[in-house]
């Protein structure tokens, strides 16, 4: 088994706000991420898959395809937009890093797994260089 | 859905490698520079990965916040500018990277506001790294 991670950046705006909460509520919990104004990041996104290395081409995966279904599945609706105003998942779902790694893997799993050969293994995305999350497909 | 929540923190600290079940030759021969007698120190980078549930109405494993306090007070303010060998965690342990990881692994274990210490990740400079985890 190989493990084969791939990076990307893309660059959003989010804020926090639990819409069953009161203002107040919100302000305590979040901090300055709840102010509705919005704030914005440049995320660094993280994939990586688990296979077997095909004994041909030694690869897990073709670096150029993984690079596409990121961009294509991905980048195209997370980069440059809002992600709680432009991004589906998120307009009932805060759009915090956590949620941003489940999301993204929600986005992926099914195409890799449709390409054959190889697992979405885990999602980090790093909202700073100093603050990050994952998703590694657990219930 | 459990989900891993990431934080890096950095602090400044000195430490020497010696070890007084060994001669001083045999000290030199184990730790080479970092067995100077004066010490040295080094820009740590630690990183703690936290895992858990992630909260339906927060959207959050754990609160960064609450987590940074807690780390400040049990690490950042024991260690930082600090000299490693003068803690009473090396007292009996030489402050490897290895044995600092353990110490804060251990420090921190137990005492978060939420969610489970997954691994402590320790840089003692860019070019090497330790990592210490629940599973041991």
């Amino acid at each position: 088994m190989v493990f084969l991670t791939r990076r990307a950046t893309f660059s959003a705006s989010h804020y926090y706000w639990n819409e069953a909460w009161p203002a107040e509520e919100n302000e305590r919990v979040f901090g300055r991420c709840a102010n509705r104004n919005g704030h914005g990041h440049n995320y660094t996104l993280e994939v990586t898959v688990a296979g077997e290395l095909d004994p041909v081409t030694g690869f897990v995966v073709d670096l150029k395809w993984l690079k596409g279904v990121m961009e294509q599945e991905v980048l195209a609706a997370y980069d440059h937009k809002h992600l709680n105003l432009d991004v589906p998942e998120f307009k009932h779902v805060i759009p915090t890093t956590e949620n941003i790694a489940i999301a993204t893997w929600k986005r992926l799993e099914p195409v890799v797994t449709v390409a054959g050969g190889a697992r979405l293994s885990r999602i980090r995305v790093y909202e700073t260089p100093e603050i990050f999350a994952e998703y590694r497909g657990e219930a | 859905m459990r989900g891993y929540f990431g934080r890096r923190y950095m602090l400044s600290a000195s430490h020497r490698l010696h070890s007084p079940a060994l001669s001083a030759e045999a000290n030199r021969k184990a730790y080479g520079k970092c067995n100077n007698e004066h010490g040295h120190g080094h820009n740590y980078f630690v990183e703690v990965l936290v895992g858990g549930a992630v909260d339906a109405e927060t959207g959050m494993v754990v609160d960064l916040v609450a987590l940074d306090d807690k780390v400040r007070v049990q690490v950042l303010e024991r260690f930082d500018h600090g000299n490693l060998n003068l803690d009473p965690l090396f007292t009996d342990r030489v402050p490897t990277t290895e044995n600092f990881c353990k110490a804060i692994f251990e420090l921190l274990h137990d005492t978060l506001p939420a969610g489970e210490l997954v691994h402590v990740r320790v840089e003692e400079t860019e070019n090497n790294f330790f990592e210490c985890s629940a599973r041991g």
